[in-house]
This record gives structure tokens, sequence and C-alpha cells, in this order.
């Protein structure tokens, strides 16, 4: 039960919901690759080098950082699901991991603060891979967590650093400061109002790059996109930090004016699309992950423009992880085919959606709100 | 080519993306790109590192013998491990291929100068870094900190300024 226990509801926290500009912005993370002096790349270390790497940086975790009571998790000591649930959560990269099917790779661990997705990524493309993950828009916030620990294990451990080239990295895209930093971000105002295109080509032009959130298949789907900067030399991180904020900040309120313009302009659009997207979600028995993906776009938008009163954004924001296949396994407590996690999936959306539904009457009388779907479910009355 | 998402109209658009670390290359056409928002200007320029890569394949042919083609001394990466993977093997590695990675850093970032955080734990060793482009960068970053009205750091970053200058 131990093992079984290992990930429970780690890096989870984030999902309440909230934070600064929240009803555009989903996340926010920021990442800094560092490697240590005297130990050749992942692509080069050999077995003994990574667990070598390990014990100094287990050392200098346990030696104290401002972690609060870190836990490190060994991938060797997760069973695939697990690692699988780690990856789901965003927590691990496929290459922290390695192939589900196959041994973990020797050494690669995730040390993590409590239920905080604040940690590191141990024997990942480098030797380390500091993070962290918020709601909403909070690139200073997640900057200085990040900053801090970095501090920290560089009081300690002793970092690769090059006068010209800064903290290097084995690949030549994270050299210098080794920031990533990015921005999921919900934008069906500019992809409805086909602004989209536009946006993302300005993206593109100022030195950040994008990518949708991909679910299971490779697809941007639910109007999703990632901001993030693409170059990491010549500028300070506070400066790299401050450029994608702004940018972020413009495609913010684009969105919010697209958005303006549907809700003036095209009511009934918005309407129907909100209510056949709850009314799917909360009557289907089989539904592929990208299916939910598009539809819960649909219902998030619905919350911010106020067409809809349930489900809470957290609801929304725990079935985007958990109604994914690898937590919908655990749930089943067996492994499931795709179209068996597509009739689980269903149920889990089901039963989330009810469950908001039946608390916000329980809540008390509703206001004047159009509910497409909501409590007046034809069933009841 | 096909389209990866219709597989029947030619692929017009291929859009490459280092996010990551992870190279992606995603071949479609117009109308496929277009439906799913991908600006189809897009792709030129944004794939220095494949571009720079195939053109390392070719300057080493007619030069075999060039000191590219030697090993890293350290780790034994070569020019042809790293077209291939896009990744060094080790710290050594940086200064093994410096010429190369420096044109290739002017590419990719527009510039082969660090100017962020200095490891400051290093202080002491042969990180080759003067104390006086160390408070030059710290100075700066004390600029950008005080615009983006974040005290903390500046604080922070003052103490460490001050200490720079008493030990000179
Ligand atoms: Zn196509
Ligand atoms: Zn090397």
């Amino acid at each position: 039960m131990e093992r079984a226990d290992a990930v429970r509801d780690r890096g989870t926290d984030w999902l309440a919901g909230g934070g600064p500009d929240h009803e555009v912005v989903l996340s926010t993370r920021v990442r800094l690759a560092r490697n240590l002096q005297g130990f050749p790349f992942s692509i080069r270390a050999g077995v003994d080098d990574r667990r070598r790497v390990l014990a100094r940086v287990r050392s200098a975790i346990e030696g104290g950082t401002s972690l609060v009571e870190p836990d490190l998790l060994e991938m060797e000591n997760l069973d695939s699901g697990q690692r699988r649930l780690l990856l789901e959560r965003h927590l691990v990269s496929r290459d922290l991991i390695g192939n589900p099917d196959e041994d973990a790779p020797p050494g690669a661990a995730l040390v993590l603060e409590g239920r905080r997705a604040l940690g590191l990524m141990i024997n990942e493309e480098d030797h380390l891979r500091l993070q962290t993950l918020l709601n909403g828009l909070q690139l200073v916030q997640a900057w200085q967590e990040v900053d801090r620990l970095d501090q920290e294990l560089g009081g300690t451990l002793p970092y690769a650093f090059h006068h010209e080239f800064g903290f290097l990295t084995s690949c030549p895209t994270n050299v210098g400061t080794g920031l990533r930093a990015s921005v999921l971000i919900h934008l069906p105002g500019l992809v409805l109002t086909k602004e989209i295109r536009k946006v993302l080509q300005g993206i593109s032009q100022v030195g950040l790059t994008y990518r949708g959130l991909y679910g299971e298949g490779s697809e941007v789907v639910g109007n999703f996109f990632q901001i993030s900067n693409q170059t990491t030399l010549g500028k300070t991180e506070e400066e790299l930090i401050d450029h994608l904020a702004r940018i972020v900040g413009q495609v913010i309120q684009y969105e919010k004016q697209a958005r303006a313009i549907l809700l003036r302009e095209a009511p009934t659009v918005l309407e129907d699309k909100v209510g056949r997207a709850y009314g799917i979600l909360s009557r289907a028995y089989t539904l592929p992950f990208d299916e939910m993906m598009n539809l819960i776009s649909g219902l998030r938008l619905g919350l911010t423009l106020k067409l809809l009163r349930t489900p809470r954004v957290e609801t929304l924001n725990r079935v985007m992880i958990f109604g994914q296949t690898a937590h919908l396994e655990r749930m089943a407590g067996r492994s499931l085919d795709d179209a068996d996690a597509d009739v689980h999936r269903a149920a889990f959306v089901r039963r989330a959606l009810a469950e908001d539904e039946e608390a916000a009457r329980s809540a008390g009388p509703r206001r004047d709100l159009d509910l497409p779907g909501g409590s007046d479910g034809d069933d009841e009355r | 080519m096909r389209c990866d998402n219709c597989g029947e109209r030619e692929a017009e658009i291929h859009l490459t993306q280092i996010v990551d670390s992870e190279l992606t290359t995603l071949h479609l056409c117009s109308e496929c790109a277009g439906e799913k928002g991908v600006p189809t200007q897009v792709g030129l320029g944004s794939a220095p590192l494949t571009d720079f890569l195939a053109q390392m394949e070719k300057g080493t042919s007619d030069s075999a013998l060039s000191v590219e083609a030697e090993a890293c001394p350290y780790c034994g990466t070569t020019a042809a491990d790293f077209r291939r993977t896009g990744r060094l093997g080790c710290s050594q590695c940086w200064a093994h291929f410096e010429p190369k990675l420096r044109a290739l850093l002017r590419r990719i970032h527009g510039s082969t100068q660090h100017v962020g955080k200095l490891y400051l734990g290093a202080a002491e060793e042969d990180v080759g870094v003067d104390a006086d482009a160390r408070i030059g960068t710290l100075r700066r970053r004390l600029e950008r900190a005080i615009e983006l009205e974040d005290f903390e750091t500046a604080a922070d970053l003052r103490d460490r300024i001050r200490e720079l200058e008493s030990v000179e």
C-alpha cells in the first residue's frame, strides 16, 4: 500500500483554480536547467554516474533547503502506472520516466514539496530541472520560487558554469539562464473569432513560442495553448520573465475583447456551444480524451461569461488531469484499453458535473441565470 | 509529403518548434494548419537548430580531418553525435566545440554572452568572471528589479553588489 500511495495527490494544489487572470490563464510554469561539474550530461552518463548525481543531489536536499518536508521519489521505486500519473500531472517529462513499459531509468527522481508542484527532476536531460507550477498568471512569483531553490542548491552543489555561455546544458537551446517559463492559456474567443492565427503569428515574431496542450493525441485540443520564451541566452532572467508577462498580458486583453464581441454579436451561437458542451458532458457514456477537452473548453468559456452556474472551475481542472487514462486506471484499479478508458472517462465526468449541480442546488435558490443543463435537468421535474 | 493530419493533401507548412528542448516537426497542408490555428508563415527561422545541424553536415564532408571531427577528450562525443542528437555530452564539450557553438548560439539566441544569474557558489573557483563584470551584471539586474518593482530581489542584489565592491 505504501508503494501505491507514493504518488497520492502530489503536485495537484494548483488545480484549485483561481489565481491572477484565471478567466484566461490556467497555470504558470517556470523551470531552470542545471548540471553538475565533473559528471557527463545524461546522454553520456553511465548508470554509476547517474546514481552518483542522485546521491549528491539527495544529500543537498537533505542538508536543508526552504522546501517544506520535501519528498524524493525515485522512478525505479514506482510502477509504470504511478510514473504515468506523474506524467499526466505535468510533474515529470517523458524523458524522466522512460518508456512506461520498461524499467524506469536508473537514478531518475522527482523531488516535490508536499502537495505543491514545486521541486526538481533529477537525471532528466540535464542533471537538474528545478520547476514550479502555479495557478493563474504568476510569472514573477514562480520565478522567485525557483530562483530561491536554485540559490540554495547552488550553494552546495558544484554547477557547470561558463563565463561566456552561463549555465551549461546538454542542449544549446537551453544554455545561459537555463530558464523556460510558460503559461497555459485558454483562447476560445480568439479561435471562434478567427483571430488566433494573427495572435500566434505575432507571438512567434517576438521571440516567444507556443504549442498546443498535448493530450493523448498530439493535437492542439480544447483551445489551450502554452506560450513560452524561446531564447535563454543574452537576457537576464527578469527580462525573459517580464517580456513573456507583457506579451501574455496583451494576449489576455485580445481574448477578453474577443469574448465581449462574441457575447454582444452572437450570444445565441455562444449559448448554443456552451449548452451543447454541457449536454454532452453530462449525458455521454463514452468520451474520448480530445473530445472531452474540446467540450471542457466550452464549459470554461460558459463559466467565465456567466452563462453557466456549475461546474466549478476546480472541477474542470481536476477533470482535465484526472480524466486521463492513468488516473482513470487508478480509480478503476485495473488497466483500461482505449474503449474502456472512454467509458470510464464519461462516467467520471458525469459524476463530477452531477456533484457540482447537487452542491449548487443545496446551496440555495438559484439566481436568474440562464442555465443550460444546470439544476433544471429534465429528469427531476 | 502528405499532410500529417488529413493524410490527403500535400503538406505545405512544416512547423518546427523547440519547446522544453524537444524538437517537434509537424507537416500540414494549409487547410489543416488553418483549422489548427497554426499561422502559415511561421517555420522560417523557427528551426535554427535543425538548419544549423544540416549545415554542419555539409561543412564537415570536405574537411574530414578538421578539429571538429575529433571527439571531445572527456566524454567522447563527436561532431557527428552532436549533429544526430542535438545534445552535447559534457560541460567540456562546450569548450571543445566552442567555435561552432558560438555560431549556433547566435542563430538560436541572437547572442553568446550570458547576462543572467552568476553562479556564486563557484565564486572562488575558476569561472573566469572578474569582479567588474560581475558587478556590471548585478547592476543591470538591479535596474530591472527596480523597474519591475521587485524590491525583495533588488535589496538582495544591492547587498551582493556592496559585498563585491568591498572586496575590490
Ligand atoms: Zn491536411
Ligand atoms: Zn564532452
